[in-house]
C-alpha cells in the first residue's frame, strides 16, 4: 500500500461504529508527522467565563508532548477538548478549531464516538471500572460490538503487555480489578486507554496519586508507548515533563506562554515567565 | 503497663473542671441511652404481643387452608398470603419498570430539564400522600371502569404508593455512581445508552434493589389502597381479575369479628406479615449491603 494518506481513504476518525479491520496507523500517518494535532486560535468558554485564550499549537505525531503550568491555568481543558469530553459539561463553548491529521475534530461529519474510540484517556485517579481485569480491557471492544473470543484474548495480552501489567495480572485475569494496587489499577487504565488501538494518548497528571515506584513503571511505559502513539501528558512534576516528553508546552492564565523542545524549555527558556515558573520562583 | 499519673499530657489545667466536665459527660450519655431505649419500647411491645399472640395458632394449616365459616374453628388464610404476594407482585410490575427508567431519565438524560424538575417535585410530593388516596384513586380508574374488584386494582393501587419511593431510591443509587466511571466509559468511545446500561445500572442495582425491597415492605403492610380496590374474598385466588384477600384486610376483618378463633387468626396473620416484612428487610441489608469499593 502506497503512503498516500491524502488520497480518498476515508479519515480515521471518521470511521463509524462498525468496526472496520483493525485500523493500522503506519498505513496512514508518515512517521512523525509534524502538524499532527492542530490547534487553531482556540478559546474555551465555560458558560460565560473564557479560560483558554487564543490556543496556537501544533503537536507532532508519536512524540511526547507535555503540557506544563501552575493550577488554573487550562491544561486540562485543553486536553479534554482534543475528544471532545468537555462537551459532557453543560454551558461550554468554544471559538477556533483543532484539527488531527487535517481533519477538523469539530466537523459535522465527525462522530465524537468515533473520534473517542481513536484517541485514548488516562485520567489523573485511576478508574477502572468495577468489574474484573479482563473485562476492563475489553469494554471499548465490547462497546464498539467486537464480540470474537480469540480476538479479545488477544487484545488484552498485548494490551497488558504493552502496559508492563501483563505478569503481575496474567493469572487473575478474571478477578474484580478494584483488588490491584494504586499502580497496577492506573497501568490497567492505560491498558484499557489502548485496547481499542488510538493513534493520540491523553494523559491528564497520571501519576500524581502515585508513589515513586509505580511513578518509574508508569514514565517508562509512557517512553515505550511513544513508538506507536502520539501522547500528550499534562503533568506538575518539572522532572517528569523533562524526563518523559521530547516537547513542552507552558501555559500560564489561558495562554501558551512558550512551546518548545523540552531541552530548550527546560535549559534556556526564550521567556521569563518560562524560566520563573522552571526554577520554582511562581506557580 | 502504664504508671498512672497525676498529671499527665491530657489532662486539664485544673483538676476541678475536668471532674465537672466527666460528670456532665456521664450524664447527658445515659440521657441519651435512656431516650434511645424508650424509643425502641413501642417497637419491642409490638413485636412481644404479636408474637405472644399470634404464636399459639401456627401451623402449617395456616399457610394451606381457608378461613372457616364465622363462628366455626380450625383453617387458616393461605388465600390470603397468596393474595397479598400477587398483588405485591403486580405493583412491582408495574412500578420498578416506570420508576428505574423514570430516574434513568432524570439522572442520566436530563438532569437539569424542567421535565425532570417536575417529575422529582411530584414524586417527592407523592411520597407524602396518604395512601388512601392511592386506593380512592385506584377505585376510581380501575374498579369504576372494570366494574370489578381485583387483585388488578390492587395491585395499581399499591404500585402508585410505591412507585415515588422506587423513582427517588433509583435516583440516589444512580447519583452514588463515581462521576470517574462515566468518565472512562465516554473517554473510551462509549455512547450514552451502553454507559448507562453496561456501567451505570449494574453500579447502581445494589442500592436500586435495597429501595424495591422497602418497597416491597411498605407495599405488603398496606391496607387502605387494597381494602376497596380488591376487597376480600374467601376462596383461593382463580384469576386477577376478581375480588381477592389480602394479609392486611384480612386483619382488619377478622380482628372485627365477635369471633375469638377469628381474633386469634387475626393475630397470627399479624405475625406472618410482621415476618414477612421483617424478612424482605433483613434480606435486603444482606444481599445488597453496598459493597465496598
Ligand atoms: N467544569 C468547570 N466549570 C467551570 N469552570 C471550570 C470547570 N473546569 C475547570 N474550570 C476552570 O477553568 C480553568 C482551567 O481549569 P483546568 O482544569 O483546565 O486547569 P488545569 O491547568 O488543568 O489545572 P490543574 O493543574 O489544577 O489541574 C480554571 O480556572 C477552572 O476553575
Ligand atoms: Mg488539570
Amino acid at each position: 500500500m502506497s503512503n498516500d494518506y491524502t488520497s480518498s481513504e476515508a479519515h480515521p476518525i471518521q470511521v463509524s461504529h462498525e468496526t472496520a479491520r483493525p485500523y493500522e496507523l503506519s498505513d496512514v500517518v508518515p512517521p512523525s508527522e509534524t502538524n499532527f494535532i492542530k490547534v487553531d486560535d482556540f478559546r474555551f468558554f465555560y458558560g460565560k467565563k473564557e479560560v483558554l485564550h487564543g490556543i496556537n499549537l501544533e503537536i507532532p505525531s508519536r512524540r511526547v508532548t507535555s503540557f506544563i503550568g501552575p493550577s488554573g491555568c487550562g491544561k486540562s481543558t485543553l486536553l479534554r477538548n482534543f475528544n471532545r469530553m468537555n462537551e459532557l459539561i453543560p454551558g461550554v463553548r468554544h471559538e477556533g478549531d483543532i484539527t488531527i491529521h487535517g481533519t477538523s475534530i469539530f466537523d459535522p461529519s465527525v462522530e465524537v464516538i468515533a473520534l473517542r474510540r481513536r484517541i485514548g484517556m488516562v485520567f489523573q485517579k485511576s478508574n477502572p471500572f468495577p468489574m474484573s481485569i479482563y473485562g476492563n480491557i475489553v469494554y471499548p471492544l465490547r462497546i464498539a460490538g467486537q464480540g470474537d473470543r480469540s480476538m479479545l484474548d488477544e487484545t488484552v495480552e498485548r494490551c497488558l503487555r504493552s502496559a508492563a501489567l501483563w505478569d503481575e495480572v496474567k493469572d487473575r485475569l478474571h478477578e474484580s480489578a478494584l483488588g490491584l494496587s494504586g499502580g497496577q489499577m492506573q497501568r490497567l487504565c492505560i491498558a484499557r486507554a489502548i485496547a481499542s488501538r488510538p493513534e493520540i494518548l491523553l494523559m491528564d497528571e497520571p501519576c500524581s496519586a502515585l508513589d515513586p515506584i509505580a511513578t518509574a513503571k508508569v514514565e517508562e511505559l509512557i517512553i515505550e508507548l511513544k513508538r506507536d502513539f502520539t501522547i500528550i501528558i499534562v503533568t506538575h512534576n518539572m522532572h517528569q515533563a523533562s524526563r518523559v516528553s521530547e516537547l513542552t508546552a507552558f501555559f500560564y492564565l489561558g495562554n501558551l506562554v512558550e512551546f518548545d523542545e523540552t531541552r530548550k524549555i527546560f535549559t534556556n527558556p526564550s521567556k521569563l515567565q518560562t524560566e520563573e515558573y522552571i526554577t520554582g520562583r511562581f506557580g | 503497663m502504664m504508671k498512672p499519673e497525676s498529671r499527665h499530657f491530657f489532662s486539664s489545667p485544673k483538676g476541678k473542671t475536668s471532674f465537672y466536665r466527666m460528670l456532665r459527660n456521664r450524664f447527658l450519655t445515659g440521657l441519651c441511652i435512656a431516650l434511645s431505649l424508650l424509643t425502641l419500647f413501642p417497637l419491642i411491645s409490638i413485636v412481644i404481643l404479636v408474637i405472644r399472640n399470634g404464636l399459639p395458632l401456627i401451623s402449617m394449616n395456616l399457610f394451606t387452608q381457608l378461613s372457616p365459616a364465622p363462628g366455626l374453628e380450625g383453617g387458616g388464610f393461605g388465600n390470603a398470603i397468596m393474595g397479598t404476594l400477587v398483588m405485591v407482585c403486580i405493583s412491582l410490575l408495574l412500578a420498578v419498570p416506570l420508576g428505574i427508567l423514570s430516574a434513568v431519565y432524570i439522572n442520566e438524560y436530563a438532569p437539569v430539564s424542567p421535565v425532570s424538575s417536575a417529575v422529582r417535585f411530584v414524586a417527592k410530593l407523592l411520597t407524602g400522600i396518604p395512601s388512601i388516596i392511592c386506593g380512592v384513586f385506584a377505585f376510581a380508574a380501575v374498579v369504576m371502569t372494570s366494574q370489578h374488584f381485583s387483585a388488578i386494582a390492587g395491585g395499581v393501587a399499591l404500585a402508585i404508593l410505591i412507585l415515588p419511593i422506587i423513582l427517588l431510591t433509583s435516583e440516589q443509587a444512580l447519583m452514588g455512581v463515581s462521576v470517574s466511571y462515566r468518565e472512562a466509559s465516554y473517554g473510551v468511545g462509549a455512547t450514552p445508552f451502553q454507559t448507562i446500561w453496561r456501567i451505570v445500572l449494574p453500579d447502581a442495582m445494589p442500592a436500586i434493589m435495597t429501595g424495591i425491597m422497602l418497597a416491597v415492605s411498605r407495599a405488603a403492610g398496606e391496607t387502605a389502597p387494597v381494602l376497596f380496590t380488591a376487597l376480600f374474598s374467601q376462596n383461593w385466588i382463580t384469576s386477577v381479575f376478581e375480588p381477592t384477600a389480602s394479609l392486611s384486610v384480612l386483619i382488619y376483618n377478622f380482628a372485627s369479628l365477635p369471633y375469638a378463633y377469628h381474633i386469634k387468626l387475626a393475630w397470627s396473620a399479624s405475625l406472618v406479615l410482621v415476618t414477612l416484612v421483617t424478612l424482605t428487610n433483613i434480606l435486603a441489608q444482606m444481599i445488597f449491603s453496598p459493597k465496598q469499593r
